[in-house]
């Protein structure tokens, strides 16, 4: 009989390998449920995972891949100092609207006056705008010991009307019929977030996505903060005793990933999308939670897992018009991943065991 | 504008390296039709009817036509890259469904002005985007009629999606035409600020009926409301969008149909012929875009009748839903006995007319 038994040290093998496995084991049970389908499974994984990358309109897709990836690394990145600290900020989508809010905000307040002052400008606004939302579960568990969790998700649908509110009202495109919609930044030179290289999808949100990596990762093995957080992760008591200054940390934790997840908002506000609408977020503070765990919450595994959920838009869209698929089957695919990497991930902890049954 | 350059050129030269790809792909002469969806197809109602279009264009022209379509798509750079997507794939004309795919179709035809673009409810065109819409207030002032002689309580419920013309259109027509057959009848709005979810819309009905209301319309597309009012017992509603006949006869009492598929032969046709052109049309009861839903037995024949003459005044073009004297709902004057609002103001209503009660949220 199988048994499951408690390793001594988790398997370091397994942390690294879970995710491989468990993307494995998603394609081959994806397959299987097309299979059963009547689609053609293989047909279905090539669309998926490779005509985006070397297909015949690659040249398209990859580009598109670094748009589709750079909002859900810079906020995973984010969501990762407080998720090994045990501070879980749920709320990023939150801060992610109010830091376009704030970035487009202050584009408008300016329109259409040009200066090249006006987009570092409107970076600066997005991060705070991100990071002061982010402030108020941090404020309240410092304060009152609230729940970071209940407040930061709740805090989302606030954000969420508050979106509507300016689409309808003071963002609202002047020129626009009386339609909701703020005006257009990418025809707004000032304001707009071009590719810094024409054609590769390189805008400056992937640019900061970049950064951010490079910069959590020298947080995390260089720096006291970055082994104050582990510490906190790892052995709450011990952290106490190194003299962790836990309300401190989760300031930091959550105004951080707030800004990053405002500044994702903002480049992508003043980039792909380009105008504040009512349905302007699309749930990539939500994924980059999958995002973040499928890199292990290491800077380096998040940049891979963020391309690799880009990979399943990008080729699930493709797949739904070249293979007919419904919409539900990529948001089954990325539902699948998450679920084989957290089954795979008993493996770094446990062993199973082949055990006699024993006779009572 | 970099980035528009490089895309143009680049589409441009997969076109020429796709060239041979295209023969090959094109020997069966099958023209591509693309269709881009903003919710799922089975939500009965919206994108629903669009797809039963696309249908209808499949079972119009056969193995001439290939359609393909992507669903839930949302309106920002995913829809951009799924229609470029779509472009790139070979198709000849692009159907984008709703009013947020305005900005990204646009830009997309840019690429491709070799791909004809037909984008639902937006005002923007370019030599190769079309617009079409339906005049679903022509609808309202039928439904308005039978809600106004149907209700007891002489309060309506009607459930907003979002603050934009088109609805605001439809709650005032539908306020002119019940207050027309009934002056005591009073309407109550709630913003739902969704155009699909169950669960707000079956919220919203609730509230509504609470409040005393016994008859609901509703400009969103789930038939949530429908089942709502059907546990509440005596309250009416129509059909939105999609017929919702399973709610017949009552509570579902008529309805408002979106009827694409006339118009979608139409224009694949003009492709295939290559007599396409970039036109804004905007149908409603006459052309058959806007269908009314069988008026069940729940309603007294005499209220029938009324109905159905309104929608015939209404088909031939004799009255106009709009039609003065109309004030606004500030006490201003809008429109002088006998004139009759043009499409202008039509198309960019952000007014209620006097007698709506309560603020457009901004």
């Amino acid at each position: 009989m199988l048994k499951l038994e408690k390793r001594r040290q988790p398997s370091r093998a397994w942390a690294w390998g879970a995710p491989v496995v468990a993307v494995i084991a998603t394609i081959l049970a994806g397959g299987l449920l097309f299979a059963l389908d009547g689609t053609d499974p293989v047909a279905v994984i090539r669309t998926i995972f490779w005509d985006p990358l070397f297909g015949q309109h690659a040249s398209f897709y990859r580009p598109q891949l670094l748009v589709k990836a750079a909002p859900l690394v810079l906020i995973a990145i984010g969501l990762s100092l407080g998720f090994r600290a045990g501070i879980w900020n749920i709320g990023a989508e939150g801060q992610y609207i109010i830091g376009a809010l704030t970035g487009a905000g202050c584009a408008l307040a300016f329109y259409p006056m040009e200066g090249w002052f006006i987009f570092p400008l409107m970076v600066i606004c997005g991060a705070l705008g991100g990071c002061l939302w982010a402030m108020i579960p941090a404020a309240l568990k410092v304060v009152f010991g609230t729940n970071e969790i209940l407040v930061s998700l709740m805090l989302v649908y606030v954000a969420e009307k508050i979106l509507a509110s300016m689409s309808l009202g003071l963002l609202k495109n002047p020129e626009g019929y009386g339609f909701p919609g703020s005006r257009n930044l990418a025809q707004y030179p000032s304001a707009h977030n071009a590719e810094i290289v024409a054609g590769t999808g390189m805008h400056w949100g992937v640019a900061a996505a970049l950064i951010a990596v490079i910069f959590a990762y020298v947080l995390l093995n260089r720096h006291l903060l970055g082994f104050q957080i582990r510490l906190t992760g790892e052995a709450p008591r011990a952290a106490r005793f190194a003299g962790v200054v836990p309300a401190r940390l989760v300031v930091f934790c959550l105004g951080a990933s707030g800004a990053l997840a405002g500044l994702a908002g903002m480049f992508e506000v003043a980039g792909p999308s380009g105008q504040i609408s009512i349905d302007f977020n699309v749930g990539y503070g939500f994924t980059a939670i999958i995002v973040a765990f499928l890199g292990r919450l290491h800077p380096v595994g998040i940049l891979l897992a963020g391309l690799l959920m880009a990979l399943t838009y990008v080729g699930g869209g493709i797949s739904q018009s070249a293979q007919g698929l419904p919409a539900a089957t990529i948001q089954m695919f990325q539902g699948m991943l998450l679920f084989f990497l957290l089954a795979f991930d008993v493996l770094t902890n446990y062993r199973l065991r082949l055990t006699r049954r024993e006779v009572a | 504008m970099l980035r528009r350059t490089f895309l143009g050129t680049a589409a441009m030269a997969l076109a020429l390296a796709l060239t041979g790809g295209v023969h090959a792909a094109s020997h069966s002469d099958k023209v591509k039709v693309g269709f881009v969806y903003v919710g799922p197809v089975g939500d009965g109602g919206w994108t629903y009817e669009h797809d039963k279009g696309r249908q209808a264009v499949e079972a119009e022209f056969g193995d001439k036509v290939e359609t393909v379509f992507v669903e839930s798509v949302p309106e920002g750079p995913d829809a951009e890259r799924v229609m470029t997507q779509m472009a790139l794939d070979g198709a000849k004309l692009i159907f984008t469904t709703s009013f947020g795919y305005m900005d990204p179709t646009i830009n997309v035809a840019k690429k491709f002005p070799d791909v004809k673009f037909e984008h639902a409810t937006g005002y923007k065109t370019a030599p190769n985007v079309g617009t079409y819409s339906a005049r679903f207030y022509e609808g309202r002032a039928v439904q308005g009629t039978i809600a106004g002689r149907m209700t007891e309580s002489n309060i309506i419920g009607y459930i907003g999606s979002y603050p934009i013309p088109e609805v605001i259109r439809g709650i005032n027509s539908a306020y002119i035409h019940a207050k027309k057959v009934n002056p005591d009848v009073e309407f109550k709005i709630v913003w739902a600020f969704t155009w699909f979810d169950p669960a707000k819309e079956a919220d919203a009905a609730r509230t509504l009926i609470e409040q005393g209301a016994d008859v609901i319309l509703q400009h969103t597309d789930s038939t949530a409301p429908q089942a709502a009012a059907e546990a509440a017992g005596n309250v009416y509603t129509f059909g939105q969008a999609s017929d919702m006949a399973e709610f017949a006869p009552k509570p579902r009492i008529s309805s408002i149909i979106d009827n694409w598929a006339p118009y979608y032969i139409k224009q694949v046709k003009a492709v295939m012929d290559g007599t396409w052109k970039s036109e804004m049309t905007w149908d409603g009861i006459g052309p058959g875009m806007v269908g009314i839903g069988e008026i069940t037995d729940a309603v007294p024949a005499e209220v029938k009748a009324e109905a159905l003459a309104l929608k015939d005044s209404i088909a031939s073009g004799a009255y106009h839903p709009f039609t003065g004297p109309l004030k606004k709902q500030d006490g201003s004057d809008w429109l002088a006995e006998g004139e009759t609002a043009d499409d202008r103001t039509l198309a960019g209503m952000n007014f209620y007319v006097e007698g709506l009660t309560g603020d457009i949220p901004q």
